[in-house]
């Protein structure tokens, strides 16, 4: 317990303690909402949609939650270089401990940064529908979280060297965040995209936001949370046992 | 008693055998010198000793433990400094040990009151708040060996400790080790390039050149068996005046010895 909870504060003092990268990662979505909210804003209106910032902000939300929780994980591929995964490694602890806690510590950052962008929406002037269910939007953004923060983790665990990160950015987290649905709805799309937005994850997360946030949504919600309560555990189990392979 | 026993041991990376039935004990208490030219062996043997790489073949036992079978009780009698840096930039000294205490599982009363002694014996407590990354190298060495014996190991292994370091700091670091060594009986396992420092600082001696432990015994032993006046002598006779390089080709290899041999 102790192992995990030391672990988990080690991720979240390095994060607030890189000023440099918190704000950082609060000036993206911030320009996603202000171009893209009030850039298309009209014509959205115009299609009949209603409010476009009002259907963009829990897509941000989910867009902030899962750059930052993929690089949380991917960090381990710096703790390789810089030497300090050999000290994790040859503790008296478990490897599962040691991923839980990095995970836990990971989820942690992006959920907070999550609440962050959430406060950012509603300076724009975004108004969630019903505040009685942003209990539940907070679920989903921690069950988000902790699903990239473990694929990052199983990522890292398989790369060498920090080469390959540029490619996962590009071909992995972009794809990701632009084929879930959260700068369009999924309602009405080209079959052939919603067939592939049906395989992405984040979609799941996307939608669960949207419905807490927005009351309106393409899955039901509880569809939602199971997609990704069991895809958090299969990405968990992965990532565990990549992690243990790993040699120090 | 013995501490420290391999027989046979193999580590074989595909093909290429780095360690090639290597066997020597370290008893309890002892300073145990481990040398080599680059790409011996050193490195890999301590890594299997100390629970980081699995081996091949071979027995292997570290304070009556085998590190493949029992990797957590291992680790606890260890207390490793590594070749490279391995410390946190981005945490303070203070945390760095923190951090250790607490996956190393030491009580928090018994963990503060060691982190203060041990950053007051390497003369850190005053920079304990400082971020490790406006450290110099010196000072991450010293934090580095206080770390490795927060959790008051068995066995101390140090991998070239002293690496890039001025006399100075080689002076005060191994007064330290001495020290560690005859107050609390901590068996010091380390490896140098530095001949004059193994033979200062070490009762017993094992030289390993291409995976093999081609001789044991004291500095004394060495130069006797040799024929030579120093130990830097006794160890360039035995391991050839070729240069080593840790990761090159075959091909490279030879054409290294063949120019050297030309002068």
């Amino acid at each position: 317990m102790q192992a995990i909870y030391i672990l988990w504060l080690r991720q979240l003092k390095r994060y607030f303690r890189s000023k440099s990268r918190m704000i950082g990662s609060l000036g993206q979505p911030l320009l996603f909402l202000v171009a893209l909210g009030f850039g298309f804003g009209p014509i959205y209106q115009k299609a009949g949609g209603g409010n476009y910032l009002d259907f963009l902000a829990p897509g941000i939300i989910a867009m902030s939650v899962i750059f930052t929780s993929i690089f949380m994980g991917i960090e381990i591929i710096w703790d390789r270089k810089f030497g300090f995964l050999k000290e994790t490694l040859v503790a008296p602890v478990s490897r599962l401990t040691i991923m839980f806690g990095r995970t836990l510590g990971g989820a942690t950052v992006a959920t907070l940064q999550g609440c962050i962008v959430f406060v950012l929406t509603l300076l724009i002037g975004f108004r969630p529908a019903a505040w009685g269910h942003i209990f539940l939007a907070f679920v989903f953004v921690f069950l988000i979280a902790l699903l990239f923060t473990a694929l990052g983790t199983a990522i890292a665990s398989l790369l060498e060297d920090m080469q390959g990160f540029q490619l996962i950015m590009n071909f992995l987290v972009m794809p990701l965040f632009f084929l879930s649905g959260a700068l369009f709805p999924l309602q009405g799309l080209p079959k052939i995209l919603r067939a592939i937005s049906y395989f992405d994850p984040l979609s799941y997360g996307v939608d669960g936001l949207q419905g807490a946030l927005l009351g309106v949504s393409h899955f039901s919600l509880s569809f939602d949370f199971m997609v990704l309560a069991a895809l958090t555990i299969l990405l968990l189990s992965l990532g565990a046992y990549l992690f243990s392979r790993i040699e120090a | 008693m013995n501490i420290i026993e391999v027989n046979d041991l193999v580590k074989k990376f595909g093909d290429f055998e780095a360690v090639k039935h290597a066997s020597f004990s370290v008893a309890q208490g002892e300073i145990f010198a481990f040398l080599g030219p680059n790409g011996a062996g050193k490195t890999t043997s301590i890594r299997i000793l100390t629970t980081m790489l699995k081996r091949t073949g071979g027995e292997v036992l570290v304070d009556g433990k085998d590190p493949a079978k029992d990797a957590d009780g291992v680790r606890r009698s260890c207390g490793i400094v590594f070749q490279d840096p391995s410390l946190d930039d981005e945490l303070t000294a203070w945390e760095n040990m923190e951090f250790h205490g607490v996956l190393f599982g030491v009580p928090k009363k018994i963990r503060r009151e060691r982190i203060e002694q041990l950053l007051n014996t390497v003369e850190l407590w005053d920079r304990k708040d400082d971020f490790v990354k406006n450290f110099s190298g010196g000072m991450k060495r010293r934090l580095e060996i206080a770390r490795g014996i927060l959790h008051h190991p068995k066995i101390l292994f140090l991998d070239e400790p002293t690496l890039g370091l001025d006399p100075q700091t080689r002076n005060h670091i191994w007064g330290y080790i001495k020290s560690l060594n005859e107050k609390e009986g901590i068996t010091v396992f380390f490896t140098t390039h530095y001949m004059d420092e193994a033979e200062r600082m070490s009762g017993r001696i094992a030289i390993i050149d291409h995976g093999l432990i081609i001789i044991q015994g004291t500095a004394r032993e060495l130069k006797e068996k040799t024929g030579t006046n120093s130990l830097e002598e006794a160890f360039l006779s035995l391991t050839g005046e070729t240069i080593r390089e840790e990761s090159v080709g075959s091909t490279d290899r030879m054409r290294l010895s063949k120019k050297w041999r030309r002068h």
